[in-house]
């Protein structure tokens, strides 16, 4: 009986590892696939490699659009990850706290960018701000604003999941405890709800950064002629030749995302927020 | 400080009235006890005073202000909660002095008043520490100094002592009641459990479905409840089901026992005699308020026997005697005489 037991039990934790370990391995192999190819030597893929080398790095440098759609991606995913902070942070407040009417119904609206598809959304804006430079004469499309305008609406979904959650998990005791104390409600949500729910802020920024950073289906409708995302440069790239030089592309992304993972875990517990 | 004054308020959530016309006067110093099962309107009352909800009618006043449309903010009342609500990501020391700061004091001020108020709760040494690195029992301590260095005009404690263990539970007591005479600061504590209420309290106030059924202190409470409900949630007693007798001196119970008593309120259709009160003799004997009885059952408590026992009408009562080393033991089976304290019995009603 007592043996019985134990046996199911180390079986049950078998089956568990081996789930977790299979799990793992799906979710990680392409990521350590496209590291691994970007060392290769050869231009053809093929396996066995034929060596290894930096070349494909080295190669990175002379390549514009690679470098100017760097650039362009970060500075719209740091616009799009700021704005949307500033517009989910206050919703978050008022759905969590408030007692608004229609509040379900005003998060599932908010939501609702995850359920379209991006290439829809994509389109409809490019419509959209087509008609704003129509009617207003100033220039938007191909703009940072344009395409931050354009990312917010990624970033919104899950930015606003993660705020909401996290505010939930605050006490409403503390607040309350707070104003007792003579804080005013602006007061208590600074110096207590909002460094109670860091962490969430925290990974609801890396989440937009890395929503926005990765996005094409919305940027494709929004760049201008010259113009290009670093999604879109890798996208075009691929259309002409099959090197390792994508393979390196996206191993710095992969390796940019990573650090600032594992930076921001340092300070900040993700495990705690997301 | 100051006096706190609840003039006929209610509250309404939706269609329910948690709290219906409910008045109370607390006088400057005073220990007030809100005495309840649980959904019976105390904590909305206390709330309402806190100002964390608004009440529907009434009007709440601290002193000579009128403080019914005021958020909790400018109420000035320092509040104790169950779950103790410290600010986690903040060290002892600003815990406590968080009030302080808002009040814009200047920096010695406040390191002052927060060295004040963590010696009288004993926390010296601990400023430095976070909330989670500290017991139950000190985190209690904390928020009853975070509470107490605003100088609030009214102390708000809401079942302040429920999440803590038995032996330390009579320990913040017993501090509590200390912290509250030495500061002499106007007070009301909600809780359901009516050790505790009537140990610490200079005035209860009985509460059941949002309203008031009985305010006074635990004695009168204890003696004369107002009605069943009081009697039942203060303190154990037999209910005997009956109809005053004609001399207005005795109530005649359901069984036809004729039993002397104290006082017989309007409307009395039950009477209550505590446990204590009733006297048991191993003889016969014949005078007024004695009755046979048989042991039904005894149990040993160490200082005293539960006994219930039998009458012949066979109705039930339970009593409590003294157990000390000259005293009798009691088996089961025995027959008794028990005698009822004329003094201590009352007719009370059912509902008032």
């Amino acid at each position: 009986m007592v043996r019985g037991r134990a046996f199911g039990e180390r079986l049950g934790r078998l089956a568990f590892a081996g789930t977790v370990g299979l799990a793992l391995t799906i979710i990680l192999a392409p990521l350590v696939l496209v590291v691994w190819l970007s060392f290769f030597t050869n231009e053809i893929l093929s396996l066995p490699p034929e060596g290894y080398s930096l070349r494909w790095y080295g190669a990175l440098v002379g390549q514009r659009q690679f470098v100017s759609g760097f650039q362009l991606s970060a500075v719209v995913a740091l616009a799009a990850t700021a704005a949307g902070l500033l517009v989910t942070l206050p919703a978050a407040f008022a759905l969590s706290r408030g007692d608004l009417p229609g509040r379900e119904a005003i998060l599932h609206g908010l939501m609702s960018p995850l359920v379209v598809p991006a290439l829809v959304v994509g389109a409809g804006l490019y419509l959209a701000l087509i008609e704003f430079e129509v009617d207003t004469g100033l220039p938007v499309t191909g703009t940072v604003f344009g395409f931050a305008a354009g990312h917010v609406l990624l970033t919104i979904p899950w930015s606003l999941r993660l705020l909401t959650a996290n505010l939930a998990g605050v006490d409403p005791a503390i607040e309350d405890a707070a104003l007792s104390l003579g804080a005013t409600p602006v007061v208590t949500a600074l110096k207590v709800t909002l460094p109670l729910i860091w962490p969430g802020v925290v990974a609801a920024a890396l989440f937009s950064f890395v929503v926005s950073f990765g996005n094409i289906e919305v940027s494709l409708f929004l760049v201008q002629p010259g113009q290009t995302t670093l999604p879109i440069a890798i996208l075009q790239y691929l259309e002409w030749k099959v090197d390792p030089t994508v393979a390196a592309v996206s191993a710095l992304q992969i390796a940019l995302v990573a650090a600032a993972l594992l930076i921001t875990d340092r300070f900040v517990s993700l495990a705690k927020a997301v | 400080m100051a006096a706190l004054h609840l003039s006929n308020i209610s509250k309404k959530f939706a269609e329910v009235l948690a709290v219906e016309d409910l008045s109370l006067e607390v006088a400057d110093g005073e220990f007030v006890v809100l005495l309840g099962p649980s959904g019976c309107g105390k904590t909305t009352t206390l709330r309402m005073i806190a100002g964390f909800i608004e009440s529907t009618a009434g009007t709440v006043r601290i002193g000579a202000r009128d403080v019914t449309h005021d958020p909790p903010y400018r109420r000035n009342v320092g509040f104790v909660f169950q779950n103790y609500a410290l600010f986690p990501h903040l060290t002892v020391a600003e815990n406590v002095a968080f009030g302080l700061r808002r009040r814009r004091r200047p920096e010695r001020e406040i390191s002052e008043g927060v060295a004040r108020a963590l010696a009288l709760v004993k926390l010296e040494g601990f400023e430095a520490r976070m909330p989670r690195q500290l017991s139950g029992g000190q985190q209690q301590r904390v928020a009853i100094a975070r509470a107490l260095v605003i100088a609030p005009d009214v102390l708000l404690l809401d079942e302040p002592l429920s999440n803590l263990d038995a032996k330390l539970r009579r320990d913040v007591r017993s501090e509590l009641r200390r912290l509250q005479q030495l500061s002499g600061i106007t007070t009301v504590m909600v809780t359901h459990d009516q050790d505790e209420a009537m140990s610490i309290a200079d005035r209860l106030v009985v509460m059941n479905h949002g309203r008031v059924q009985q305010i006074g202190v635990p004695q009168a409470l204890y003696r004369h409840p107002a009605n069943r409900f009081v009697a039942g949630f203060i303190g154990r007693g037999n209910f005997l089901a009956g109809t005053p007798g004609t001399d207005e001196r005795s109530f005649v119970t359901r069984g036809g026992l004729a039993i002397v008593c104290a006082r017989i309120d309007p409307g009395a259709d039950t009477l209550l005699i505590r446990p204590e009160n009733i006297a048991v003799c191993a003889r016969q004997v014949a005078a007024v308020n004695c009755f046979a009885a048989v042991i039904e059952a005894a149990v040993f408590q160490g200082s005293a026997f539960d006994l219930d026992l039998r009458l012949s009408t066979g109705e039930l009562l339970e009593a409590q005697v003294a157990a000390g080393p000259g005293a009798a033991d009691w088996t089961v089976g025995q027959v008794v005489t028990a005698e009822i304290d004329p003094d201590a019995a009352v007719g009370i009603a059912s509902t008032s």
